[in-house]
C-alpha cells in the first residue's frame, strides 16, 4: 500500500427528496456529471467506478450509468453494504488508488426509494392453509416480527438508545433534542429532502413509531445521488493549481464489521464496530475527537446520533446526554454534528447516504457550504452503519495553502 | 414435536414438554461457551464447531425495550419489544407482557421472569405457544 493520501478533487449530490422526473440513473449519472466537471475530468481521465446502490443491486446499477456517460470499459464495481453502502463505495475505490491500479476513480451512490414506508414491514404472501412447519434456522412456525419483539429499524434502533439510557440515564427529552438540532440544521441546507424546523414539544408530541423514536426523530425513504471524484498523490500534483487547492485529503478511510458481542445475535450492536472504526481512524489521521470541526454522524433514529456521540468518543464515557444538553454538536457548539441536518432531515437515499455524508464534510472544508458553513473547517469525519452490520468512517482534512 | 394439548413452540429453542416449566434451550460453545439460539455451522465467537444444548434460565434483567406504535402489517400496536439478559447467560429479545404499553409502566434495568402465551393457531387447529417476558413484582 501506498504511504501517500488519497484525494477527493470533485464533489456533488442531487438534493434528496422526492425526483418524481428522474430515474435512479438520471440521479446517478447526474451526480457523476458533475462530480467531473467540479473536478475538471472527463470520463476518459476515470481508471475505476464504483457505484453504490440498495435497491438494484442486482441490476447493474454502474454499467447503466455507463451506458449514460461514456462506455470505456474500465474496472467497475456494483457496492452493496446496508447503509454504509456508499461509504463502502468510497473506501473501495480508495483501496484501488492505494493499490496503484488506477489513478483517479470514480464513485457514485444512489438510490430510488419513492414512499417505501417502513423497511422491512411488508407484509408475505400466506398460502391458503396453514399448517404450522418449523423452518429456518430458528424453527420457527410462524413469522416472530412483532411477536418475539422487533427487528423493524425503528424499534431495532430504539432499542440500542435504551440501552445506553439504562446505563447513563438519558432521557426522551434528550433523545429528541438530536431531532431538534438536526431539524434546524436542514432549514440552512437547501439540498435537504425536509427543511422544517419543529420546537422540542412538536417532536416529543409527534406521532410515536418506537419509542422513544416519535416521526420526527426517524429519517424517511427518499431519493438522491452523491459522486465523487478520487485521485492518487501523484496524479494530484500533475493537477491545476485551481484543482489542488480545492482538494481533500483522506486522511483516515476504515470499514469494520460487526465482531462477536454475547448479545450481538438478539440485538444488533451497533456500537462496538463503531468505536473500532473511530478508533482506528484516529489512529491513522493522527487527530483525535477534541480537534474536529465536524462530525456527520449516522443519525438514521435520533436515538443511533445520541450513542455514536459516545462511540466516535465526541464526549466524555457515557456523557452523551450531557453533551447534547450542553449544546456541543450544536452547529454553534465546540463539534458541530450533523450540520447538513442528518439523515433525520437531510434524508437517507440508503446508497447515495454515505457518499453524500463525505460530500457534505469535503463542502465545508472547501469553504463552499454556503448557509450552512461551519466557518474555519479544516478536519472532519464522516460516519455511516449498515445494520447486520457494517460500519464506514472516514477522516477528511483541507489541502495545505 | 407436538404436545399432547395440540400445541407447538412458536421457535425450537422454546421448550414446552418434558420434565419441568417452559424454558429456552441454547447451543453453548463447548470452547468459548458463547451462546446461541439458532442452528449453528460453527461458532461466531472463536470459530469452533462443538456445541452442547443447554437449558437457560428463565429470569433475567431488562437490558432495553421500545414501545412499538407503527408494527409490521397484521401485528397488534402498541406492544413493548425487550431485550432481556438471562441469568446465567444468553441474551434474547422478545416482547415484554403483562402491562401497560407506557414507559411509566416499564422499569428499565428491572427483573422479569418467562412466561408463555399462544400466539396463532392453524388450520388443523395446532396452536402456536411463543414466550415473552412479565416484570417481577417490584418490592414496595
Amino acid at each position: 500500500m501506498s504511504n501517500q493520501p488519497t484525494w477527493i478533487i470533485g464533489a456533488a449530490m442531487t438534493p434528496f427528496g422526492r425526483h418524481k422526473d428522474r430515474d435512479l440513473i438520471d440521479l446517478g449519472a447526474g451526480a457523476a456529471l458533475d462530480a467531473l466537471a467540479d473536478a475538471d475530468m472527463a470520463i476518459q481521465d476515470i481508471g475505476v467506478f464504483a457505484v453504490g446502490n440498495a435497491y438494484e443491486s442486482n441490476a447493474m446499477v454502474a454499467q447503466r450509468i455507463q451506458k449514460q456517460i461514456g462506455q470505456t470499459g474500465i474496472e467497475t464495481y456494483n457496492v452493496f453494504n446496508a447503509c454504509a453502502t456508499g461509504a463502502t463505495a468510497v473506501r473501495l475505490a480508495h483501496l484501488a488508488i492505494q493499490a496503484g491500479e488506477a489513478d483517479v476513480a470514480l464513485v457514485v451512490g444512489v438510490e430510488k426509494m419513492g414512499k417505501m414506508g417502513m423497511l422491512g414491514a411488508a407484509g408475505k404472501a400466506r398460502s391458503d392453509r396453514r399448517v404450522f412447519t418449523p423452518s429456518g434456522r430458528f424453527g420457527a412456525v410462524m413469522g416472530t416480527e412483532g411477536i418475539l419483539g422487533t427487528g423493524l429499524m425503528p424499534g431495532v434502533f430504539a432499542q440500542a438508545g435504551m440501552d445506553y439510557a439504562r446505563e447513563h440515564d438519558v432521557t426522551f427529552r434528550q433523545f429528541a433534542k438530536v431531532a431538534e438540532k438536526n431539524h434546524f440544521n436542514s432549514s440552512l441546507n437547501p439540498l435537504a429532502q425536509y427543511r422544517t424546523v419543529y420546537d422540542l414539544d412538536a417532536i416529543m408530541n409527534a406521532e410515536m413509531i418506537a419509542y422513544p423514536n416519535s416521526v420526527l426523530m426517524c429519517c424517511p425513504t427518499g431519493d438522491g445521488a452523491a459522486a465523487l471524484v478520487l485521485v492518487s498523490d501523484e496524479k494530484r500534483r500533475s493537477l491545476s493549481a485551481a484543482v489542488r487547492r480545492r482538494s481533500v485529503k483522506i486522511s483516515a478511510s476504515v470499514l469494520t464489521t460487526d465482531p462477536y458481542t454475547p448479545s450481538g445475535h438478539a440485538q444488533p450492536d451497533i456500537n462496538t464496530l463503531t468505536r473500532r472504526a473511530a478508533d482506528k481512524a484516529y489512529e491513522l489521521a493522527g487527530v483525535g475527537p477534541a480537534e474536529l470541526d465536524l462530525v456527520e454522524l449516522h443519525d438514521c433514529f435520533a436515538t443511533a446520533e445520541l450513542v455514536h456521540y459516545d462511540n466516535l468518543r465526541l464526549c466524555e464515557p457515557g456523557g452523551a446526554g450531557a453533551f447534547i444538553d450542553s449544546g456541543a454538536p450544536r452547529r454553534d457548539g465546540r463539534i458541530p454534528v450533523n450540520v447538513s441536518g442528518g439523515l433525520i432531515s437531510k434524508g437517507h437515499p440508503i446508497g447515495a447516504t454515505g457518499v453524500a455524508g463525505l460530500y457534505e464534510v469535503a463542502t465545508h472544508l472547501r469553504g463552499e457550504a454556503g448557509d450552512r458553513q461551519v466557518d474555519g473547517a479544516r478536519v472532519g469525519l464522516a460516519h455511516v452503519i449498515g445494520l447486520g452490520s457494517a460500519c464506514g468512517v472516514h477522516v477528511l482534512e483541507k489541502a495545505a495553502a | 414435536m407436538t404436545t399432547s394439548a395440540g400445541q407447538i413452540p412458536m421457535v425450537s429453542y422454546l421448550v414446552l414438554d418434558g420434565d419441568g416449566a417452559p424454558h429456552l434451550l441454547a447451543q453453548r460453545c463447548t470452547s468459548c461457551r458463547a451462546t446461541f439460539f439458532d442452528r449453528r455451522n460453527a461458532c461466531a465467537s472463536c470459530g469452533a464447531v462443538e456445541f452442547e444444548t443447554v437449558p437457560l434460565q428463565n429470569s433475567g434483567l431488562l437490558r432495553s425495550y421500545t414501545i412499538v406504535h407503527r408494527a409490521a402489517p397484521h401485528v397488534p400496536a402498541p406492544y413493548v419489544s425487550a431485550v432481556v439478559e438471562l441469568d446465567g447467560g444468553g441474551v434474547i429479545k422478545a416482547n415484554l407482557v403483562g402491562l401497560d404499553p407506557d414507559s411509566k409502566a416499564i422499569h428499565l434495568g428491572g427483573r422479569v421472569h418467562l412466561t408463555t402465551f399462544v400466539a396463532g393457531t392453524d388450520d388443523d387447529g395446532t396452536e402456536a405457544v411463543a414466550f415473552g417476558y412479565a416484570q417481577d413484582q417490584q418490592d414496595s
